[in-house]
């Protein structure tokens, strides 16, 4: 074998890391290198996501390409940040030391990202310098002379475009050249007495950086005008918030309006499935557990995928584009007056199609109790699991006229419950910050990225990422949780001549009856107890379950239109209201729960959560239907 | 007989210049205004992390600013442009911990080229 030092020695791939500040370029210089071949898993422990890819340089090596979370500098601020720091190290226990570390840096701020390379240099192992977006240095008027630059820092330097699929070549080459001078390994002395760089050590290097550069730099580039043009408009005082408003009311109104189709062909799927399978299947426990409890959770729970795939789309072009930062700029005095960080704004945004991708997004939160706060309310954001239910009692319920203005009032009251969610969290965490998590405030040290325009391909990804780690997660957690429902709700069978349905038989029932006076206070009947039971799993199951429990058949669409004339009967207003008030707030969402446990790493916050939103529900739901009582809702 | 240390003295004197208003905070400073950071940290900030953090986003001891934009919201945060190339949003409270002097000389390049950007003609 020509690559026999390597391979040889060594049975394990050859793993190389890609570390880089972030908005280097360094994830698309990660896509272009690996293409469709990468994979995400999750660290042991933390939450942090692990992306690799396969590579196959020019002379054949096979490198493993780990792509580490964006980072300024080794000292960690962030868990992300920890992830490269403990990766480079090698003191990430299951990944072992990488043999190589190309070093990403945006070739218009070397300024700024040449001291990431110099605390990597400091370590002493293979290291490699790609000087990305050159092509866009070159455009703006810069040349850097890449042998001085090699030669004073004793690594190998390249230029990068890592939109081109050809602008990787020569950093190809150079991982070839690396792979078969260097022994793979050459011992981990240096890294083991690595210390954080302290203040004094940080200025040296930005000194070290200035004399480089000094060298290196023959014409600098003229700083770029579109970037501060367009700030002057999105940053402005008046024109910002509004622009931030339009994209905010654009993106609601495509996830609800532009999903509307996808969700119907999924719903339409899964029913003619359902239907398809009860033609075909033999009348016994294993029908009855596929056809209602499998195939009619799990369609209840996908038919949100287009809604959370449209949000997506719009928060990775809005980030890709640069303006996710600004977006935090604006926003960042009014959530700190609630003790909580700008960048918070981008977490609890997505938690308006889904709590979970909401939560996981709080990992670029540098600060533990920032992140933890953000992470305890983003369940009160209102995710589309919700609209079927408040879609259903409002039908049911709220007269379908206009108010002031030709506003309905159906329309109002949604508004209002997704109003009531938001004042709700920011108290929550104002509360939370001023008892449980009181802490310094933390300072906000955000770079405002060159806009550019987002990378289709890049895009994509992304989508793909999140559409994987969705479906993954209603294979796993939801799967097992509706099979368990499904024996609480069906077991025991009733008994002979029963005259109720047979859910009030089962376990299922027995819980909601058991429930029954620890929740007639707030006007709840033993229905919604029996209902609230499954719709612990995912909150739409309530309606369908509801449906069960008085007795309603027929397909999806004809149980919810009779449904909506038997609650119009059977409960009052303020039941129903009641019954909103504690939607807004219930914690009825296993799989959120899940996904607090694993990015807390604890059960400790997840308990929490659990109790501090029952708590609020109940109060909230108490107070409307005493209220509603009194005004006559009765 | 000089019995100061070297951080004391220079703290006299940068009180002098603070009072004669040609230094200030960033903090203080209006969009558009521009200068040259002349310490980072100290007394206002007791948190050393807040230094370092200052430290890597890039405003160290003789990199130009320009102050951008203040939010929309108390004028806070602050938009800063750092040595004309990377723009950093931070919260008044920290801009506090960075003294900027006026641009001399050696950096009329730098006005020179926001001027230019502002007035085209």
């Amino acid at each position: 074998m020509t690559t026999g030092v390597l391979t040889a020695e060594n049975a394990r791939r050859v793993q190389i890391a890609l570390v880089g500040p972030p908005n280097c370029g360094k994830t698309t210089l990660f896509n272009t290198l690996t293409g469709g071949r990468q994979k995400t898993a999750n660290y042991p422990g933390v939450t942090v996501e692990r992306k690799s890819g396969r590579l196959r340089t020019p002379v054949g090596h096979t490198v493993e390409l780990l792509d580490l979370p964006g980072s300024y500098s080794l000292r960690a601020r962030s868990p992300d940040e920890a992830i490269t720091r403990d990766v480079v190290l090698g003191r990430q226990a299951q990944e072992g030391l990488p043999d190589a570390v190309v070093c990403v840096t945006d070739a218009t701020n070397l300024g700024q990202h040449l001291r990431l390379l110099l605390e990597l240099r400091q370590l002493g192992r293979p290291l490699i310098l790609a000087l990305n977006m050159m092509d866009i240095a070159e455009k703006r008027g810069c040349q850097i002379s890449i042998e001085t630059l090699s030669r004073q820092l004793g690594i190998p330097v390249v230029t990068t475009v890592a939109m081109r699929k050809n602008g990787v070549q020569d950093l190809l080459g150079e991982i070839d050249v690396l792979l078969n001078q260097t022994p793979v390994t050459t011992g981990t002395a240096t890294t083991d007495d690595w210390q954080e760089p302290s203040a004094d050590t940080i200025r040296a290097y930005h000194q070290e950086v200035e004399r480089l550069l000094r060298e290196a730099v023959i014409q600098e580039a003229a700083p770029e005008r579109l970037t501060r043009q367009l700030d002057r408009v999105v940053l402005h005082p008046v024109v910002g918030p509004l622009i931030l408003l339009g994209i905010l009311f654009l993106m609601f109104q495509a996830v609800f309006s532009w999903a509307e189709a996808p969700m119907d062909w999924i719903d339409a799927g899964m029913v003619s499935l359902q239907q398809w399978l009860a033609a075909h299947m033999e009348e016994s426990l294993l029908k009855s557990l596929v056809v209602d409890g499998i195939i009619a959770g799990i369609g209840g729970v996908v038919i949100f995928l287009p809604q959370i795939l449209i949000l997506f789309l719009f928060i990775l072009l809005l980030e890709d584009f640069g303006y996710m930062a600004r977006a935090a700029f604006l926003m960042d005095r009014l959530m700190s007056a609630v003790g909580l960080n700008g960048r918070a704004f981008i977490p609890l945004l997505s938690s308006f199609a889904c709590a979970i991708p909401g939560i996981m997004a709080a990992r670029t939160i540098a600060h533990p109790l920032d992140r933890l706060v953000t992470i305890l309310i983003a369940p009160l954001m209102t995710c589309s699991a919700r609209l079927p239910v408040y879609v259903l009692l409002i039908a049911a319920f709220i007269p379908n006229t206009a108010v002031w203005g030709g506003i309905g009032l159906q329309g109002l009251v949604m508004f209002g419950l997704y109003a009531t969610g938001i004042v709700g969290a920011l108290a929550v965490a104002g509360v939370l910050r001023l008892t449980l998590l009181r802490g310094d405030r933390q300072p906000l040290l955000m770079e405002l990225p060159s806009y550019k325009w987002p990378n289709p391909a890049n895009v994509l990804l992304g989508l793909w990422e999140r559409a994987k780690i969705f479906m993954r997660r209603i294979g796993t957690i939801i799967l097992s949780v509706l099979i368990v429902l499904w024996f609480l709700s069906t077991f025991p069978a009733p008994p002979a001549g029963a005259t109720e349905p047979a859910i009030y038989y089962s376990f299922a029932g027995m819980i909601g009856r058991g429930l029954e006076p620890l929740l007639a206070p707030i006007g709840f009947n033993w229905q919604i107890a029996i209902a609230l039971v499954p719709g612990l799993a995912a909150r739409e199951v309530a309606v369908a379950a509801l449906g069960t429990v008085y007795a309603l058949s027929g397909d999806e669409g004809a149980v919810t239109e009779a449904l909506s004339v038997t609650l119009a009967q059977s409960w009052t207003l303020a039941t129903a209201l009641s019954l909103l008030a504690w939607y807004v707030f219930a914690p009825q969402c296993l799989a959120t729960l899940a996904a607090v446990r694993r990015e807390t790493n604890s059960w400790r916050w997840a308990t929490f959560m659990f109790v501090y939103l029952m708590v609020l529900a109940y109060v909230a739901a108490f107070v409307t239907y005493r209220v509603a009582l009194a005004l006559g809702g009765g | 007989m000089n019995t100061y240390t070297e951080p004391e003295r220079r703290a006299f004197a940068l009180g002098q210049a603070v009072g004669l208003g040609f230094i200030q905070p960033l903090s203080l400073m209006r969009p558009g205004s521009v200068g040259r950071i002349l310490t980072v940290s100290g007394s206002s900030v007791s948190d050393r992390d807040v230094e370092r953090g200052l430290l890597e986003m890039g405003f160290v001891e003789g990199a130009c600013v320009e102050v951008l934009h203040h939010g929309f919201w108390r004028r806070d945060p602050l938009a800063v442009r750092i040595n004309q190339t990377m723009t950093v949003a931070l919260r008044r409270c920290e801009a506090s911990a960075v003294l900027v002097g006026p641009l001399l000389d050696s950096a009329m390049s730098a006005t020179s080229a926001s001027n230019r950007e502002r007035d085209p003609s």
